[in-house]
């Protein structure tokens, strides 16, 4: 499941509903990205997102994910809006029969989202606000999903 | 007449998000009515990186616009 919300969210208690119901998954990892202080610098984490776009985009990815790693199953739930230090900005989990597809499409979802998902991030502190773009690390890590794929 | 949304960046450069243009009937002819009026906007959007959405698409090249497209300019994505 794919969504977008404004609203702060709770990790665990969606970690929870996740594991529930499941006969023949060995294995769920999750990730929960979070907004930092920056030492002050940050104040609030503005998100935007294209409605309807975003998700469909984000959908490809999680399709692509559970292709590659046979996935059981795969939830992104992404805040847009303001966010504070703190709150969780991003929760992925993924169900396999086994850890590593697990781990491997969690870490394969996430180098997708950071540069690949059509959001736009603006961090507004106390010098003022700036927008934030991915960073060469962002783009390698991508790149290194797309090397494995084109190797046979 | 197509339906014009800015994201990130663009947004904050024109001031504004979102825009009705009748006039323009194709990405390219958009692209410099949009530059006509503000040069700085129109540098902007044809910035490598920038990618342009024809009615929630990618799109590469220029497309004619029929009624009630909606183009879309995004700047590089940062998520997470």
């Amino acid at each position: 499941m794919i969504s977008l919300t404004e609203a702060p969210f709770e990790p665990g208690a969606l970690l929870a509903s996740f594991c529930q119901a499941r006969s023949e998954t060995g294995a769920v990892a999750t990730f929960t990205g979070i907004a930092r202080a920056e030492s002050g610098r940050a104040h609030i984490l503005e998100l935007e997102a294209y409605p309807g776009f975003t998700e469909a985009a984000i959908g490809k990815i999680a399709e692509e994910a559970r292709r590659r790693f046979r996935l059981d199953d795969v939830l992104v739930l992404h805040r847009v809006g303001r966010i504070a230090p703190g709150e969780a900005i991003v929760f992925v989990a993924t169900a396999a029969s086994h850890r590593r597809e697990a781990f491997e499409a969690c870490d394969f979802l996430m180098d997708y989202l950071k540069s690949r998902a059509p959001f736009w991030k603006k961090e507004h502190g106390p010098e003022g606000a700036r927008w934030i773009e991915p960073r060469a690390q962002d783009h390698a890590d991508v790149a290194r999903w797309e090397q494995k794929e084109s190797t046979p | 007449m197509a339906r014009v949304l800015l994201f990130g960046p663009l947004r904050d450069l024109a001031g504004w998000r979102e825009r009705d243009i009748a006039e323009a009937t194709s990405i390219s002819a958009l692209k410099a009515l949009l530059a006509s009026e503000d040069a700085r906007l129109g540098e902007a959007l044809s910035a490598p990186g920038v990618q342009v959405a024809l009615d929630q698409a990618i799109v590469r090249g220029d497309r004619s616009l029929g009624a009630r497209a909606e183009v879309a300019f995004l700047p590089p994505m940062s998520g997470g």
